[in-house]
């Protein structure tokens, strides 16, 4: 099933450090391993986990995603405006929510297939208006006073694993599934090793560059959702650089960003090392601002490696 | 004994993971001699050349180089002693000048600022020198020359490196005939001024106009090495690939029925009228110079671009509105003239490639049939004895010639009954060429027509049933079995060019 030895083999690597990680740091600090931490690492890999699996899909093409980060701002603002002023009921808000996110998505893949648009600078521009938007409706102070049950939600399990665990399990199960057994799934690979052989094989490239962006920013609205339980509030600056950490999750989880390869098990676990990381460095009370420093070094080890492994195979 | 050598290689070894790609290869060259290399794809021909450049180092082995043993060989040094190789895919930066990519990484300055002047000075000379001087202005964009103009800027960058080995890899596999003249009379010229000839082409009788010595090589050791004054193409191709190659292609066997194809006054941007029918078990071929269309005229057909007026009849149904995915819907597929670029997804697998077309028939609501995928894979692999490890190998790492084949496979796959073919055999070896051809032919006998699209005449020559010439975005001729000839067909080609007089 496989795409390549090689997929396989950069995620077999980032997984084991993970593992010896979580080795070390259970002997290095009592705190690490007891259940109130693991669950502490799932909730905050949850919203991570889950950009990731959404950036992956994108990469997978061969494009890349900006807009994540002011996209789960500006859901995490409208979203608590509405649940203050009681507009509908909260079932309802959250499908506007995912529509609306769908519909920035589908937007995002019209400037990229229609206006040829590269998909850096037209997720760019995404971002920067998203943002304003956020600003804007916010008037740029935080939101108060959303129901008790919303964060109730965020603190809350199920058969033993964090709620909002859960919706990364499914987002990470869907994506899987989407790209091992649709048509749809070997048409994003297909696109992201060659476009033109892609068409002349006669791939609707419009329908999968739309669809892919569509899911990847649905995707996304649901992580806004997900923060917005887990704040219990709207922060109209929220979600700032989610954007570089979701790409830096999905290329530890062994995406290339020249596309066709890569998959959502691999963010995953792109997603755990980092926040691993910074869990870590929490306990052992290491000085935050190394936390930044050590996944910017881990993640340039990890391709340095695979280039080198590449090139020495191909 | 050594001076008199330019290159001498020993007891080359180089292995890749499962793969023994030179055994104790053995190869001298000396001054002024053109030397053929050849040998089917995967036999060690690019590997024995990308040791000599320094591009990838060897396992076991000595190289001399003007009788200096060379400890380790690294691009730079390669370059250093002279070495310089015009490879199959040109590696010009198109976007620069043609005096820039001459002069690249040489580029003359005054005070650390570019002297024009000068640049164009010094790449007019180098132009001079093999008779280009004043075909190719210097400063046109590198981009805008045909292709047989960039192969000579490509050379012209040699020279002015002061190359004194010259590697052509395929130097002809995108040039037309009188193309392939102006190319040998610089290879000749090159000879003439003491400079060394590795010459790799798969066109055999190219290698007896212009070679001296001519080295085999099969499965990564030398079979034989020939004088080519003492040899000919039979033994050539039979030391190549240990069988003799049946003469003969064409198969009249094959029953003509009902029209599959028939385009009426097609027009776009580069056609400018283009009519003619196609027949199920008929194969026509399509011979034009570059530039004259005809793969304009195979990507219209399949609708890969637009056609602006005309009408186009596919099993006798009138279809508008052409695009790929209608195409293959309707039984039409095509072989794109640049495999890599255009016909596969190199970082997929063989697995993916060959259901490629056909993933909305394999599935219902989007959802595949791993099992069925599997299996038509893995049906056409066997049909086609495509030569990979697994389904899952990705594609890049197959050899050309079975890169063609898994291009081929998706198409029978999707149970095309018309193949545009555009120079499917480019670039592949005799064998693999041969199999094609075997291919073409059992495929029209099973009744699908087939349009074979070429710049190499033999082989449309020997195949086809009729050939259709085309010029200016036009088909000019369209010519039986009994009219072919070498000739005539050119001269259709060429003639509002030239003087030339169809006999």
């Amino acid at each position: 099933m496989r795409k390549s030895g090689v997929t396989l083999t950069t995620q077999t690597v980032v997984l084991i450090v993970a593992v010896i990680m979580w080795i070390a740091l259970s002997f290095m600090s009592p705190h690490f391993l007891t259940i109130t931490n693991v669950q502490n690492i799932m909730r905050q890999m949850a919203i991570q986990g889950v950009l990731a699996v959404a950036e992956v899909l994108v990469i997978l093409t061969a494009g890349i995603d900006l807009s994540v980060g002011s996209l789960v701002a500006l859901v995490n603002i409208s979203m608590s405006k509405m649940l203050v002023a009681k507009v509908m009921s909260i079932p309802m808000i959250i499908v506007v929510m995912l529509l609306m996110s769908a519909l920035v998505g589908f937007t995002n893949g019209v400037m990229v297939y229609d206006l040829k648009i590269p998909p850096f600078i037209a997720t760019l521009g995404m971002m920067t208006i998203l943002r304003g938007i956020t600003l804007l409706i916010s008037g740029g102070s935080n939101v108060f006073g959303l129901p008790r049950s919303i964060a109730d939600f965020a603190s809350g399990n199920f058969l033993g694993l964090p709620n909002i665990f859960w919706f990364l399990i499914i987002s990470v199960a869907l994506v899987e599934f989407i790209l091992r057994r649709t048509s749809f799934g070997r048409y994003v690979y297909a696109l992201g090793s060659n476009v033109e052989a892609a068409r002349l094989s006669g791939v609707n490239i419009r329908v999968v560059t739309y669809g892919v962006y569509t899911l990847a920013s649905t995707l996304v609205g649901l992580a806004g959702i997900l923060e917005t339980s887990r704040l219990w509030m709207g922060v109209p600056t929220t979600g700032t650089g989610y954007e570089l950490d979701a790409i830096a999750a999905a290329v530890l989880g062994g995406a290339s960003l020249f596309g066709a390869e890569g998959n959502a098990f691999g963010a995953f676990i792109g997603a755990l090392i980092m926040t691993t990381i910074y869990n870590g460095a929490v306990l052992l009370n290491v000085n935050p601002f190394w936390q930044r420093i050590i996944v910017g070094i881990i993640l340039v080890i990890t391709v340095a490696v695979d280039q080198l492994r590449k090139r020495r195979t191909g | 004994m050594m001076d008199e050598f330019v290159v001498v290689m020993k007891n080359i070894n180089k292995e890749f993971p499962g793969v023994k790609a030179l055994e104790n290869v053995n190869f001298e060259l000396r001054k002024s001699e053109v030397k053929a290399l050849v040998g089917e794809n995967g036999a060690g021909k690019s590997t024995l050349i990308k040791i000599l450049t320094g591009a990838y180092t060897l396992d076991s082995g000595e190289i001399y180089v003007f009788g200096r043993k060379i400890e380790k060989m690294t691009p730079i040094i390669s370059e250093h002693l002279g070495i310089s190789a015009v490879y199959q895919n040109l590696v010009l930066a198109e976007h620069l000048t043609v005096a820039e990519n001459i002069l690249l990484g040489q580029l003359p300055t005054r005070g650390g600022i570019l002297s024009k002047s000068e640049m164009m000075k010094r790449a007019k000379k180098m132009l001079d020198e093999i008779g280009y001087g004043d075909v190719i202005d210097p400063m046109t964009r590198v981009g805008d020359l045909s292709a047989s103009q960039q192969g000579m800027v490509a050379i012209a960058r040699a020279l002015s490196r002061n190359a004194r080995i010259i590697i052509f890899d395929e130097p002809t596999a995108v040039l037309a005939a009188q193309e392939v003249e102006e190319l040998f009379r610089v290879i000749k010229w090159l000879k003439e001024t003491g400079r060394s000839i590795i010459y790799i082409s798969h066109r055999l009788e190219e290698i007896f106009q212009l070679c001296d010595t001519v080295l085999v090589l099969k499965d990564g050791r030398v079979v034989g090495e020939k004088k080519v004054s003492e040899t000919n193409e039979d033994e050539l191709i039979s030391m190549m690939v240990g069988r003799k190659v049946q003469g003969g292609i064409y198969d009249p066997t094959r029953k003509i029925g009902e029209e599959v194809l028939r385009a009426e006054n097609i027009k776009n941007e580069k056609l400018k009228g283009c009519s003619f029918s196609l027949r199920s078990g008929e194969i026509v071929g399509v011979y034009g110079l570059v530039g004259s269309g005809r793969t304009e005229l195979s990507r219209a057909l399949f609708g890969a671009d637009p056609i602006e007026s005309g009408e186009l009849y596919v099993l006798g149904k009138k279809v508008k509105n052409m695009n790929p995915r209608r195409s293959i819907d309707r039984g039409v597929s095509l072989i794109p003239e640049d495999r890599r670029r255009q016909g596969l997804a190199l970082k997929l697998s063989v697995k993916l490639n060959i259901n490629l077309p056909i993933y909305p028939r394999i599935g219902k609501m989007g959802l595949l049939s791993v099992s069925k995928e599997k299996k038509n894979a893995e049906y056409y692999v066997k049909v086609l004895d495509i030569k990979t490890p697994s389904l899952n190998q990705i594609v890049m790492n197959l050899s050309g010639g079975n890169q063609q084949k898994v291009v081929v496979a998706k198409w029978l796959a999707s149970k095309a009954k018309v193949f545009i073919m555009d120079e499917p055999t480019n670039g592949i070896d005799v064998g693999a060429k041969e199999e094609i051809y075997q291919l073409m032919n059992s495929l029209a006998k099973e009744g699908a027509g087939i349009l074979f699209i070429s710049s190499y005449m033999p082989e449309l020559m020997a195949i086809c049933d009729r050939i259709l010439v085309m010029r200016n975005g036009r088909i000019v001729a369209d010519l039986p079995r009994e009219e072919f000839d070498e000739e005539k067909l050119l001269s259709y080609a060429i003639r509002e060019n030239t003087d030339a007089v169809v006999s």
